[in-house]
């Protein structure tokens, strides 16, 4: 689903990933470790080009997404992104943040229907879409138990609820594939556990995930395959088993020993 | 005091019984015309400006946008409203062959002038919106432009609100210029009653009054709007 080959980033003189080759199947749950400063969350923004890789492909669906030619935006709607500071648009409500942007892209998808065969039945009013998403919205709220939550901006609501709000955010666009980023780190301790439920639950439903995360329980049960990274490369990959029961790598062997 | 008493009854003699106030109403109209549409047309030539401002420039196109914005408000904060008053009434638009009431003319250099400034009122604002806001919807598929609209641009009117308001009274006190090129203000209107009546005292205290009335009514509504506006941020 996605294949990285020999990609290289760098900010100004500072390399900060080196030649990454790394495939990722559909169904998989890729849980990438490392120190802070091992450039893995710079790996997980290229994913997305959030981060534009300085060369280098990122192969999505079959194409280079990290070809500067490509509509981007198009490839990021099936890209779904979770942030470790949420980014909910905080001047929306929370049912907005969610239809936002299936609403655009059902009206834009609408508009070019409408423009090569103005009489086809396909075509939805506006009001039809934003029903359609509504009722999608409110469903994906009831799924983690906050549609009394919908019209709450985002400052009303906790960490927790916050990041499983951005969760089903991502989700509202069926995504093949949702790169976390850290999504546990901002949070009270006593929340984590419910975005982490709430991402187990997902990984049980077959997402495709890539998490970038300091939860190594989190790992090691939902993860099928755990990735270390160190100063910008992929210094040892394996199924969680093996990963932290036999580590090989004596720089992963440190790191296992400091944080379990 | 009976001097004063008597320049009072002058003042409304003329103000009522000379049609003084029609004079004054008109003025007023056009005050606040040159204004608000001033304001209006600053908002969107600021906002782009801004917008351009805060662009990433890594292509060629971006780069020479700014540095026509980068021009535009250097001249037009760098000379007089008057003199771009001036110079649009008796020179550009002469030379172009245009020609156009004062009131509009007046309202197009305010527009232009006020988006000067509130390029710069607006570039600060788009800065103090978190930048994880422009990810979100970058990340979720969203172009540069729709996120800019839908929520970063939102989120910056909504911090510089106080400041646009600002920008909103010293319009209103600044469009005393425009009898420059012979439009009727309120400052236009109070004079001529002045000259009418042989009596400059009352009618100028009456219009400095009348200044600031303008100028409390829009504090107050621009306080309410924050207010409004700041539902977003309940039970922060």
């Amino acid at each position: 689903m996605i294949e990285v080959v020999n990609l290289n980033k760098s900010f100004g003189e500072i390399d900060v990933l080196h030649d990454i080759n790394i495939t990722i199947n559909k169904g998989e749950k890729v849980v990438v470790v490392g120190p802070s400063g091992s450039g893995k969350s710079t790996f997980l923004r290229c994913l997305n080009c959030m981060e534009d890789p300085t060369s280098g492909s990122i192969i999505f669906n079959g194409v280079d997404i990290a070809d500067m030619k490509v509509d981007i935006n198009i490839h990021r709607q099936k890209m779904g992104m979770v942030f470790q500071h949420f980014n909910l648009f905080n001047n929306k409500t929370v049912i907005d943040n969610i239809m936002l942007a299936p609403v655009y892209v059902e009206k834009k998808r609408m508009k070019k229907l409408r423009r090569n065969n103005p009489q086809n039945e396909k075509i939805k009013t506006t009001k039809e879409i934003k029903a359609e998403a509504k009722a999608q919205a409110t469903e994906l709220l009831k799924r983690i138990g906050l549609e009394e939550k919908a019209n709450a901006y985002p400052s009303q609501l906790s960490g927790g609820q916050k990041q499983r709000v951005a969760i089903v955010r991502a989700l509202a666009m069926n995504p093949d594939v949702i790169l976390f980023d850290e999504p546990t780190s901002a949070l009270d301790p006593e929340m984590v556990g419910e975005v982490l439920e709430l991402m187990k639950e997902l990984a049980e439903s077959g997402m495709t995930m890539v998490v970038v995360t300091h939860e190594m329980g989190f790992a090691r049960e939902v993860g099928t395959r755990v990735i270390f990274m160190d100063e910008g490369r992929i210094v040892e990959e394996n199924n969680p088993k093996e990963f932290f029961e036999n580590p090989q790598n004596p720089r992963l062997k440190e790191f296992l020993s400091k944080v379990l | 005091m009976g001097n004063f008493n008597l320049k009072v009854m002058r003042f409304i003699e003329v103000f009522i019984g000379a049609n003084g106030y029609k004079t004054v109403l008109e003025g007023l109209q056009n005050t606040l015309k040159i204004a608000v549409f001033g304001l209006v047309i600053g908002i969107v030539i600021g906002t782009l400006i801004a917008v351009v401002r805060v662009i990433p420039k890594y292509k060629v196109l971006p780069r020479i946008l700014n540095g026509i914005c980068s021009f535009y408000v250097a001249f037009f904060r760098g000379t007089p409203m008057v003199v771009q008053l001036l110079l649009s009434y008796y020179v550009a638009l002469p030379l172009m062959g245009i020609n156009l009431p004062s009131v509009s003319v007046a309202i197009v250099v305010f527009g232009l002038n006020s988006g000067a400034y509130i390029s710069e009122i607006m570039r600060s604002g788009i800065q103090s919106v978190d930048p994880g806001q422009m990810e979100g919807g970058r990340a979720i598929g969203l172009s540069f432009s729709t996120t800019m609209i839908k929520i970063v641009i939102p989120q910056a009117i909504k911090n510089i609100l106080p400041t646009l308001g600002n920008e909103f009274i010293t319009l209103i006190k600044e469009t005393s210029v425009v009898s420059f090129v012979g439009a009727l203000d309120l400052y236009v209107a109070f004079n001529r009653i002045g000259s009418n009546s042989y009596e400059f005292m009352v009618p100028y205290l009456v219009m400095a009054l009348i200044y600031i009335v303008l100028v409390l009514v829009i504090s107050g509504l621009v306080k309410l709007m924050e207010r409004s506006l700041r539902k977003s941020d309940r039970g922060r």
